[in-house]
């Protein structure tokens, strides 16, 4: 037990004055968000197929009912122009959906351990990276596919009507943010997380007014789709291409009575911070 | 002694609830000197990691107190945080990430300005011989190259205090030679070191005291040599024959049980049904032999030595490291105890 004589292992006490608490959160979500990144940029799979898969069914999907007799959409759209609204919230929808994967397997493998042993300044600042690092990679997969079907001749929204496009993706993507992150702590392992995305991901789809509009489907599941969240997005962004602006504009007549964008934004706002409030707990223990 | 770094008193963990539950901590008390390099010795299953886990701030105790460098863990582990570097058993690295990008998260989480971060990681890079390949993904490194990134982060904050959990577990000669070095430089530089071991040989040669645990308490305390000399006595392994059994062993265990100057004779069951005995002193070993002659009783070996760590176990447990270790090979569940440690 000697006494210190100053070398590169000596320790060193934490500073008297610390940082600003911003400046160490800013610090440490930055570094995590970081890593999120070049996994990805290492990684480039997800984000090939998490545009891959939308483009498909946008050509597919386009091509398969490209025939569908004038008249039969609202306004005398173009399937086309019809489905690429839908497409767009579900290449966000399904990215957002992933959030909790990488979050999972830290668990899993024992790096968040590793997080969780740094005296992090908030340990939330694990959760923000995770939102942080899929908000902008869905945001990038959706822009991709909005500029496809541009190029397809689906259109594009301008100005304004690209604002309201992506503050409706971003309330979207951060309600599923929240599910999946919430999931990805309530559940046991991956392979259920993958089991539940799985499940998930088609029915939510199908059951909204992505493929087809409220006219096309029986009752029961016009009012399915009425509440599907996917359904809140779909709209404001299909009336954007459409030209429709306005937040007060009806854009879903749904079973229930009618919903303007504003109302629609509304509802997805509502979900996506309840769903924060109702994960919250969850994560305070887990990260506790 | 100088003044403890961390201490836990009267610290008690149980796992799971109602008939399942397994109690891993019992009212468990350790007081490690400051600046000192102190080991954690006892068979699997007898508390160390969750002792360690608990320092780490990564498990709270049901009850009972715990200090590190002079901060409550329970009431300030972010202060513990800040003063504590922990390498645990099992690497969790990032496989995509290079070691030196590990680092660079890791003193980012430490809220390193990223000068000092970067001259760290080059200081510690140097140190422990990581420069070649420090820049390789970490999915391609050996088990040594990641005990070792592991260790530099632990230390690229410059704790106070390193918990370190089996790090030579699995090494080759090599690594661990390297490791043991950095230990003993980090303690003469005046960070106080604390390791889990049930590695008899490495906390001998290695730690200035040390704690055995056993079913989640400490059941002897002291350095190394204290606790040897407080033993007294010399260690006799007797084997009547190369492949005993049990009848012969408890046969010859009651008639040396007779004999004088002879004391605390056990059957090691692990080691072919040898017998471990204690001897006053050299006299009694010839004593020994004339009475087995008597019974008829070959002797097929007799080792004398001076009394080891595993010694000081047997004579509070009553039985050897080897034989406590194999007593729960069977009965631990991984699966479950990967799940204790999963968020």
């Amino acid at each position: 037990m000697t006494s210190a004589t100053p070398t590169l292992l000596s320790p060193v006490a934490p500073a008297e004055a610390p940082r600003s608490a911003l400046s160490e959160l800013s610090q440490e979500t930055l570094a995590l968000t970081k890593r999120l990144f070049l996994q990805l940029a290492r990684r480039p799979s997800t984000l090939v197929a998490g545009v891959l898969q939308p483009l498909i069914w946008l050509v597919l999907f386009g091509a398969l009912f490209s025939n569908a007799p004038e008249g039969l959409l609202p306004d005398g759209m173009s399937y086309g122009r019809f489905l690429g609204a839908g497409v767009i919230v579900f290449t966000a929808f399904s990215a957002a959906l992933n959030a909790g994967l990488p979050l999972m397997f830290d668990r899993e493998f024992g790096f968040l351990n590793r997080l969780l042993v740094a005296p992090l300044r908030a340990r939330s600042s694990i959760v923000l990276a995770s939102v942080l690092y899929i908000t902008s990679l869905s945001l990038v997969q959706s822009l991709a596919i909005m500029g496809t079907a541009a190029v397809l001749g689906y259109g594009w929204p301008g100005g304004a009507g690209l604002l309201l496009v992506l503050v409706t993706l971003l309330l979207l993507v951060f309600a599923v943010t929240a599910l999946s992150l919430g999931l990805a702590f309530a559940l046991p392992g991956h392979i259920e997380l993958i089991a539940v995305i799985f499940v998930a991901n088609l029915p939510l789809l199908f059951a909204s007014t992505a493929l087809a509009p409220l006219s096309f489907m029986p009752a029961w599941l016009g009012w399915l789709a009425a509440l599907n969240p996917l359904t809140f997005a779909i709209e404001p962004i299909r009336a954007a291409y459409a030209g429709q602006f306005s937040l007060a504009a009806v854009v879903l007549e749904a079973p229930y009575g009618s919903l303007s964008s504003a109302s629609c934004l509304a509802v997805l706002a509502v979900l996506a911070a309840g769903l924060f409030l109702l994960i919250r707990p969850l994560l305070d223990r887990k990260l506790s | 002694m100088p003044e403890a770094v961390i201490e836990l008193k009267q610290v008690s963990k149980r796992y799971g609830r109602g008939d399942r539950a397994v109690t891993a901590l019992q009212e468990l008390n350790l007081s490690v000197p400051k600046g000192s390099l102190y080991g954690l010795l006892g068979p699997n299953g007898a508390g160390k990691t969750t002792c360690l886990r608990i320092l780490a701030t990564l498990l709270a105790p049901d009850s009972g107190s715990v200090r590190v460098a002079g901060l409550d863990a329970l009431a300030d582990p972010r202060g513990v945080r800040e003063r504590l570097g922990y390498v645990a058993q099992e690497v969790a690295l990032d496989k995509i990430l290079s070691g030196r990008e590990l680092l660079q998260l890791q003193g980012s989480l430490y809220h390193l300005p990223n000068g000092e971060r970067d001259r760290r990681i080059a200081e510690l890079s140097g140190l422990l011989g990581m420069e070649a390949w420090i820049d390789r993904r970490s999915g391609t490194y050996s088990g040594g190259m990641r005990r070792r990134l592991d260790l530099a982060a632990g230390l690229l904050h410059r704790p106070a205090v390193l918990v370190l959990d089996e790090p030579t577990v699995g090494l080759d000669i090599e690594s661990r030679a390297a490791i043991w070095q950095v230990l003993h430089q980090l303690r003469d530089s005046g960070t106080t070191v604390l390791l889990s071991s049930h590695y008899l040989e490495e906390v001998d040669a290695l730690a200035d005291r040390l704690a055995i645990l056993d079913g989640g308490r400490v059941i002897a305390e002291g350095s190394p040599t204290e606790l040897k000399t407080a033993l007294g006595g010399d260690r006799v392994t007797l084997r009547v024959r190369e492949f005993s059994d049990e009848p012969e062993a408890l046969r010859v265990q009651a008639l040396l049980q007779g004999c004088a100057g002879v004391r605390q004779v056990v059957v090691n069951r692990s080691q072919g049904y040898s017998l471990n005995l204690v001897v006053e002193h050299d006299g009694v070993i010839e004593q020994l032999r004339r009475q087995l002659a008597e019974a008829q009783l070959p002797v097929f070996a007799l080792a004398q030595s001076r009394p080891s760590l595993d010694d000081v176990y047997l004579q509070a447990t009553g039985r050897t490291l080897m034989d406590a270790e194999l007593a729960v090979a069977g009965s631990r569940d991984p699966k479950a105890e990967r799940k204790q440690a999963m968020r």
